[in-house]
């Protein structure tokens, strides 16, 4: 299992606008790419189901569309990222219980008060285990 | 066997892998007490005892079975259940 998380800058910039627009509550959604490439590719911001400022959930109906095309398109969700508004950029135990998508890379962006700029830290979690990973931004198309 | 269920990574250790498999039943509940006589453990991931787990999500073709009957819901032959995780957390 890798411990970096390669990504696009224009994909990082992304994700920081989402956070940012939904501030304070949580943002969330995918970064989908090509099964069993660890390279996320393509950006599919999701609905915070619950609104919250504290918990985010995929609306289940939006879930199964957007799992649906990545079957068509053979991807998978390299990249699952959500904000935290008030704490920091680490998998909370609600993260640990919920993460069920062994493959995938958990970023996490903090839009807390307190920050000049989102902090943006990824984890694998896997058994309940979490390990921290570099975030390794690149530049590319887009 | 004529109920496809589509299982997600996570469940799979429960399929030897397999990311479908079959089963039959005229309602949820059966057709998850049927998909456990051969893939025993799959059915308290998906089930508790309070009905279908909060957060996983099934659906049937195309409809979330909490907006359908829970674990009541009927299904025939030609259908097709899949099992996503919720992804969720706070």
């Amino acid at each position: 299992m890798a411990v970096v998380l390669e990504i696009r800058r224009d994909l990082v910039d992304a994700v920081i606008a989402h956070a940012r627009r939904d501030h304070p509550d949580e943002a969330c959604g995918i970064v989908a790419g090509p099964i069993g490439s660890d390279r996320p590719e393509r950006f599919i911001p999701m609905a915070n189901a619950e609104r919250s400022t504290t918990f985010y959930r995929f609306d289940s109906m939006e879930q199964l569309k957007v799992w649906r095309e990545m079957d068509d398109r053979d991807e998978e969700p390299v990249v699952i990222y959500h904000s935290h508004t008030s704490t920091e950029a680490y998998p909370s135990r609600t993260d640990i219980a919920y993460a069920s998508e062994p493959n995938a890379h958990y970023l996490l962006v903090s839009t807390r008060d307190e920050l000049d700029e989102p902090e943006v830290r990824s984890y694998r979690i896997v058994d309940g285990e979490v390990t921290e990973e570099e975030v390794r931004i690149v530049a590319g198309a887009e | 066997m004529s109920i496809e269920v589509r299982i997600p990574t996570i469940l799979r250790q429960y399929t030897g892998g397999a990311k479908a498999v079959e089963g039959t039943g005229d309602t949820l509940a059966a057709l998850i007490d049927d998909l456990e006589s051969r893939h025993p453990g799959l059915r308290q991931r998906l089930v508790d005892n309070d009905g279908l787990r909060r957060f996983v999500n099934v659906y049937l073709n195309d409809e979330d079975v909490r907006f359908l009957d829970g674990l009541k819901t009927q299904v025939s032959d030609g259908d097709s259940v899949t099992v996503l995780p919720a992804v969720a957390g706070g």
